[in-house]
């Protein structure tokens, strides 16, 4: 993406200084209102109650003051019990980190099986798992229930592991399949010829091949599963809950005075852990939004 | 390059159980996926099906009934509601994400020095929840606390924002919301299908006299337009999943001003024991996405396979 | 014993019939070429006796052992790739390494077979670089480093030399038949360029939609074509081809050239064979290289093997070894292979003679060559 091309104006050979103060101007002005709801939310987080009625959403701080975000982890009400959000949070933890790892493996060796060990029939196998991808999930949250219920891990992160693992291999499966399917064909042959068996040119010529897409997949992953709330609400509650139910659960049912800063304080937890992937994975996360939607 | 089917082959002349076992393991390594795709997609849909055509309430009840319950939904005021809701919310959603998506997309393409940051910026709020983002725009929307008040301080006393408690215009909040996340998305689909569109087009174009807004207009657009079908069918489908940004932005109200069908379905399947109005709304979701979807992956289908490409 | 005997081979995928019924058997020590344009087949081929591709008819007999049901690392071959497919994420030496390792060669023994090959390779001082921090030529040399070390019954190659720029070419085309000279290695060679298909084969397999057409040495397939597929493909400048009149003269013959009304070339030929004879007054297609027409009157000291033609030059291509010139004799379109210092303009008329001995004939109707 960092080729020199040329605008039009450019090609045109044309470039009025007024129309950059423009493009920049309007670049500006939509920045501002993109970061806005971030600003009021950091700026919220970090005021006393009595501060927020007072002044303006985007006023500054007078008394700058981390108890909102103290009180959110610790002390902020989710349900009947008052602990605070750090156990959801840990759970979202946990859940997110087991069903990427287990839903990227899977998807790594379904991509591998597609590309390079075709046989008949795969294309349409690979339809039929693609198409899981597009599908409303309120269509199986009945059946799900139910069926989490007679497994008997209804409302805990196993269930919620399990959930995720199985609607996530139709993306870490489409995403492996088309990385592996520009893979060098010449380099299975060649291993092949060398000896390697099945597993062996997975394990030893695609998978340490494969960085860029292993991540491009464990991001839009954790995202992903970190971010979802309608598995969450429907297939737990109480103390197995993840994040985002608590956060929806502490922000939507408060009564009597809203403490809006720790509102905003335990929004900005539950943020925190995709927005730091999201900028530290920079062009990873894009070519994870592209793919996606690019090969439909 | 031309895919051969190439077939593991076993080491001695006689095939025996290890080779056999060779020839199957790449269906075997497979098979479980798919067992699940098969169980826990298509298995569920039909079990949804099933329901949506049976007695069921609190509990499933294996009594057919035919058409009671989809009968049951649509005499819900609720559902029109939602339904109109639906149409309303996704059309904006989707007519305004694409314009300001490819307004943006065509701005940062101009040669911007800080682009890398501009981008990153439009994009965030794809990073996270829509939980969050419902969040914290209820708080920005909130009247007397967040964008009246701001309008208040800075001498315009007269700026009302009550939308989000209002009635009529709480559906408009979602929108407002919805277009923040996901025009960022957009954008980046366009952008990269504008830094796809071949330069020497334009040059021509150039030299036959065509000025800027024209090349725009009749050249650059027109050859988006896949981009704007992948983008409207994502949107699409966007739009008619959204459930944790109804929740969170103004939890379905006021009453149930903004509802829409995912929260009409979720409500009466876990909250008011209507498992069969639950899955039969659950089935119709369902058709909503495939009449928008199956048209437009076939389509994608049959052109990749008539230009050679996959 | 033949190395490599390709017996009966067809390759049927789903209705299309890619490969018709091969035969061809590779000596020890020969320098296979199978040649011809895309889609010929010969990667199929090539692959199917490598064992990356099933057989649907036919064997492939390597080493007097039938290996159609062989996994590729059980059939004592090794394959060199177009694109040298070397394992991005190992050293040179792991890569030369690996099918040894998959082997389970004890360690000792692989670090001296990779030193040896390294040595006649000279690719000693890269042993721990990765292909990325290679040249095209030196990843070909690892590429080639690879197939030598597991020692096999049959080398393949599979246009190893296509993704080379031109010198390179020229070059690594010299080390692999210095390599075939030194070490009797048995080889097959696809290629789809036809000079390299002459400079290195022993024999030449020229094959075109799945059928062989020609297999013989080089000089068998540049100076006898099958028939005139092979007489165009191989070459360059390709064979010229003319349908012409085979007339009676007295005891000898006589060749009509003569495209429409233009005026007629009558080239005076020697007594014929008999299958020649056959086509006493009838039409056939005349084909002689460019080597074979020279400027000037003048003979070869042997009379009736010269025939002088008037022709008009058309175009003139001095390539610095020679001069191509494209001439028309009975407004039919030849090109002659003349000396660099020949002047002659465009428009110009005059007088060239023929090699008869150069002259082969193909039936219009089969295309085959008349023998």
């Amino acid at each position: 993406m960092e080729q020199t091309w040329e605008t039009p104006q450019m090609a045109q050979g044309t470039s009025f200084a007024w129309s950059r103060v423009v493009i920049y101007g309007l670049l500006g002005f939509f920045a501002l209102i993109y970061l806005l709801p971030l600003v009021v939310m950091v700026l919220t987080s970090f005021k006393h109650l009595p501060e927020i009625y007072a002044g303006n959403m985007i006023a500054l701080p007078k008394d700058w003051t981390i108890e909102p975000w103290v009180d959110a982890w610790q002390t902020a009400c989710v349900g009947l019990s008052c602990n605070g959000i750090k156990g959801y949070f840990w759970n979202s933890a946990k859940m997110t980190v087991l069903a990427v790892v287990i839903s990227t493996v899977l998807g790594l060796l379904n991509g591998y099986v597609l590309t390079k060990w075709k046989f008949k029939g795969a294309n349409v196998l690979f339809g039929l798992m693609l198409f899981g991808c597009f599908i409303p999930f309120q269509i199986v949250l009945i059946p799900m229930a139910t069926l989490l219920g007679k497994m008997g891990i209804a409302s805990s992160t196993t269930g919620l592991v399990f959930v995720h693992v199985v609607y996530g291999i139709c993306f870490t499966t489409l995403y492996a399949r088309n990385y592996y399917v520009a893979f060098p064909d010449e380099l299975v042959k060649a291993a092949m010829i060398d000896g390697a068996r099945f597993f062996s040119i997975f394990w030893r010529i695609l998978l340490p091949n494969s960085g860029p897409i292993i991540i491009v997949t464990v991001i839009w992953q954790f995202t992903n599963i970190w971010n979802d709330f309608l598995f969450g609400a429907s297939f737990s509650t109480g103390e197995s809950a993840p994040m985002t139910v608590a956060l929806n659960n502490v922000v939507n049912t408060s009564t009597g005075e809203r403490p809006y800063n720790v509102h905003m304080a335990a929004a900005m937890i539950a943020a925190l852990p995709t927005l730091l992937v999201y900028i530290f994975g920079g062009r990873y996360f894009v070519r994870g939004l592209m793919a996606g939607s690019v090969k439909g | 390059m031309a895919t051969t089917y190439a077939e593991p082959l076993g080491p001695h002349a006689a095939p025996h159980v290890s080779t056999r076992l060779q020839r199957l393991l790449p269906k075997l390594v497979l098979a479980p996926s798919v067992a699940i795709t098969l169980v826990f997609v298509y298995g569920f849909i039909l079990w949804t099906t099933y329901l949506s055509f049976t007695k069921s309430r609190g509990y499933a009840v294996h009594e057919l009934v035919g058409w009671l319950q989809y009968e049951r939904v649509w005499a819900q005021p609720r559902w029109s509601v939602a339904l109109h809701n639906l149409a309303i919310f996704g059309i904006l959603y989707i007519v305004i994400c694409l314009f300001l998506g490819l307004l943006l997309a065509i701005l940062l393409d101009q040669r911007i020095r800080q682009e890398g940051t501009l981008r990153a910026i439009f994009l965030y709020p794809m990073a996270i929840s829509f939980i969050v983002t419902g969040t914290a725009w209820k708080w920005m929307l909130n009247p007397g606390l967040g964008l009246e008040k701001l309008a208040h301080d800075w001498g315009y006393t007269n700026f009302h924002f009550d939308w989000i408690v209002n009635e009529d215009m709480a559906i408009y909040t979602l929108v407002i919301a919805g277009v923040w996340q996901a025009t960022g998305f957009v954008m980046a689909m366009f952008l990269a299908g504008l830094r796809g569109i071949d330069q020497d087009i334009i040059k021509a174009a150039s030299i036959d006299g065509a000025r800027m807004l024209r090349i725009y207009w009749r050249i650059i657009i027109p050859q988006l337009r896949p981009v704007f079908l992948s983008a409207l069918v994502i949107l699409a489908h966007l739009a008619i999943k959204s459930y944790d940004l109804v929740v969170a932005l103004t939890g379905g109200g006021p009453g149930y001003a903004t509802d829409l069908p995912s929260t009409f379905m979720y409500a009466h399947t876990f909250t008011r024991n209507q498992l069969g109005m639950g899955a039969a709304s659950a089935v119709m979701m369902l058709l909503t996405v495939a009449a928008i979807m199956v048209p437009f992956l076939y389509s994608e289908v049959r052109h990749s396979r008539a230009t050679g490409r996959d | 014993m033949a190395s490599l005997e390709i017996n009966g081979v067809k390759k049927r995928f789903g209705a299309t019939e890619i490969l018709k019924g091969i035969d061809i058997s590779v000596e020890t020590g020969e320098f296979l070429v199978l040649v011809g344009p895309s889609g010929c087949g010969k990667s199929t081929l090539l692959n199917m006796i490598a064992g990356l591709d099933t057989v649907t008819e036919g064997d492939i007999v390597i080493g007097g052992r039938r290996v159609n049901d062989f996994h590729p690392s059980e059939r004592d071959i090794a394959m060199v790739f177009q694109s040298y497919a070397l394992y991005p994420n190992m050293t040179v030496e792991q890569n030369i390494a690996f099918g040894m390792e998959m082997r389970k060669v004890p360690k000792p023994e692989r670090e001296t077979a990779v030193r040896d090959v390294a040595k006649i390779l000279q690719l000693d001082h890269l042993l721990q670089r990765r292909p990325s921090q290679l040249s095209g030529g030196q990843r070909q040399r690892v590429a080639m480093g690879r197939a030598l070390v597991r020692k096999p019954k049959i080398f393949l190659f599979d246009e190893p030399l296509s993704n080379l720029d031109a010198q390179l070419r020229v070059d690594m085309r010299t080390e692999i038949k210095k390599l075939h000279q030194r070490l009797g290695a048995t080889i097959v060679y696809v290629t789809h360029d036809q000079i390299e298909a002459m400079t290195l084969a022993t024999r030449i397999a020229v094959m075109r939609g799945g059928e062989l057409q020609q297999l013989g040495t080089p000089a068998e397939v540049y100076n006898r074509p099958a028939n005139t597929f092979v007489a165009g493909f191989m070459g360059s400048p390709r064979m010229n081809l003319a349908p012409a009149r085979l007339q009676r003269n007295g005891v000898g013959h006589v060749l009509e050239v003569q495209l429409g009304d233009r005026p007629k070339v009558d080239i005076r030929l020697p007594p014929q064979p008999a299958a020649v004879r056959a086509y006493e007054g009838k039409e056939l297609i005349a084909g002689v290289r460019a080597e074979a027409i020279s400027y000037g009157t003048q003979s070869s000291g042997n009379d009736g093997q010269r025939s002088t033609v008037d022709a008009t030059i058309e175009v003139t291509e001095p390539t610095g070894a020679d001069t191509l010139a494209v001439l028309t004799v009975g407004g039919h379109e030849f090109t002659a292979r003349l000396g660099p210092d020949v002047n002659l303009r465009p428009g110009e008329q005059a007088q060239f003679s023929i090699d008869l001995s150069k002259l082969v004939f193909f039936d219009p109707q089969t295309q085959q060559r008349i023998t």
